[in-house]
């Protein structure tokens, strides 16, 4: 049965962890190699890295650090945060990065899922969706969700689920759902949010933003109908190791894919 | 000296450095001479059948490819690699593959969502040199829309569940093919690029 999957994000910058944290006397806490290791080791389904490097090296930046994690990690993982054009996911996949996620610039500019799409398989390419509630009317039940870009300054009027609908027409593969009201707050995933793009597309969705702890993510990944969890804090500051949430999702049913020993010596 | 075939089918440093990582080494190569003089065969790939045949072709990669097979050099295929070791493929029309193995490629049905991507458990049907060490229930990493459809069950060596159970790793003799990407699995997967290397 396949498993759901438990997604460590890694935030980085100039080639270095935004959020460096010590986590072993002799590594460095600032290399997202040694981190993206140690989380491949404590049994991390796959990685995403979100590159917020904003100088005119980005692009050697982003192919220089994807090279390297496809060196020393043998699991998939993905790569956002200002991927605007085919060259920058194309730097991305041919550099042994299986998807490149894509947000504010689909908005901008459509064509380019469906491009990367085209080039690379849908496989690759994943649409990203930074989602905000707002009142649908005076009804306090009645939200909907409007898609947000820029980090969540800029409003775009769209509708999140009808967003959602179109990235997948247009060959995304899968689809992180970011919420904007959850994020940072630790309170748990937008449980429904979830749940209604996951009933409306085919396509596997990966539920961001909020995760305070494994019971968060039990409850997306079962009543959100999400596939995969996606946590960055609670992993870096060491509240919950992988191993700590797979359990906990194992014991109430989840599948989780368990660690085991192979010997390769 | 293992070669992984370049096809213009996805990328394929991954495998390469797979390969390295479990002290193997494993070139890069696309053209006929290249796999005739290999020792061992690896035929990777993401995409669509029909480009992939019809690439294979073009670069006319399909007798090499065919005859270190029929010779008895150890031969992986990888993900679409496995896919086009059968006879053919329903993917867009029907397209002929290499017809190594009998059966037919096939679409997952309705109920699931397609393409499955992410980690499943493979049950093994049968022991042999490739999957030494692996354990039972170990779990690859996958991402594929078809899946084989194998009419021999001699040729079925791993099944999975996708709502239905498919052959997950098939073949036989020394030419093998996994569903699985191998070169992100983790332990399980660098376990089998290491016998492929060492003991097939």
């Amino acid at each position: 049965m396949l498993a759901r999957r438990i997604i460590p994000c890694l935030d980085v910058k100039n080639g270095r962890n935004v959020r460096g944290v010590r986590f072993s006397a002799d590594k460095d806490a600032g290399d997202p190699i040694a981190l993206a290791r140690r989380y491949d080791a404590e049994g991390a389904d796959e990685l995403v890295f979100y590159d917020i490097t904003a100088s005119a090296e980005k692009r050697d930046i982003v192919g220089k650090l994807v090279r390297r994690v496809s060196e020393e990690v043998f699991i998939p993982f993905t790569v956002g945060g200002g991927v605007r054009t085919y060259q920058d996911i194309r730097i991305i996949i041919e550099g042994g990065a299986e998807k490149a996620s894509i947000n504010s610039a689909a908005v901008h500019t459509p064509e380019i899922i469906t491009q990367g799409a085209e080039s690379f398989g849908s496989q690759a390419i994943v649409g990203s969706i930074d989602a905000i509630r707002r009142p649908n009317s005076n009804q306090i039940e009645d939200v909907r969700w409007e898609v947000v870009i820029n980090g969540g300054r800029t409003y775009t009027g769209r509708d999140a689920l009808e967003w959602a609908e179109e990235l997948v027409d247009r060959g995304a593969g899968e689809l992180v759902l970011n919420s904007i009201d959850a994020d940072g707050t630790k309170d748990g995933y937008d449980i429904e949010l979830n749940r209604m793009v996951a009933e409306r597309v085919d396509v596997p969705i990966v539920a961001s933003g909020g995760a305070g702890g494994p019971e968060d993510m039990y409850a997306v990944l079962s009543e959100g109908k999400a596939s995969a969890a996606l946590a960055a804090s609670i992993f870096h500051y060491n509240q919950y190791s992988i191993a700590e949430v797979k359990t906990y999702l194992a014991e109430r049913g989840v599948p989780v894919r368990p660690k085991i020993e192979i010997d390769l010596t | 000296m293992i070669a992984i075939v370049n096809y213009g089918m996805g990328n394929l440093r991954s495998v390469q450095k797979a390969f390295e990582h479990v002290g193997a080494k494993a070139v890069i190569v696309d053209r006929p001479e290249d796999i005739d003089a290999a020792d061992r065969v690896v035929l990777p790939g993401v995409g669509a059948f029909g480009d992939a045949m019809s690439n294979l072709k073009t670069a006319r990669l399909i007798t090499p490819i065919v005859r270190a097979i029929s010779e008895g050099r150890p031969f992986l295929g990888i993900c679409l690699g496995l896919q086009l070791m059968f006879a053919e493929s329903e993917e867009m029309g029907q397209h002929r593959g290499l017809d190594i193995l009998p059966g037919k490629v096939k679409r997952f049905p309705e109920g699931q969502r397609v393409p499955q991507i992410g980690w499943n458990e493979v049950r093994i049907q049968r022991e042999i040199a490739l999957l030494e060490g692996v354990p039972d229930g170990s779990y690859f990493y996958f991402v594929h829309s078809f899946f084989v459809a194998s009419e021999r069950d001699e040729d079925v060596v791993g099944v999975t569940d996708y709502g239905i159970d498919y052959v997950s790793i098939a073949g036989n003799d020394r030419a093998f093919g996994v569903q699985f990407h191998p070169e992100k699995s983790q332990d399980a997967g660098l376990k089998i690029l290491k016998n492929f290397a060492e003991k097939v």
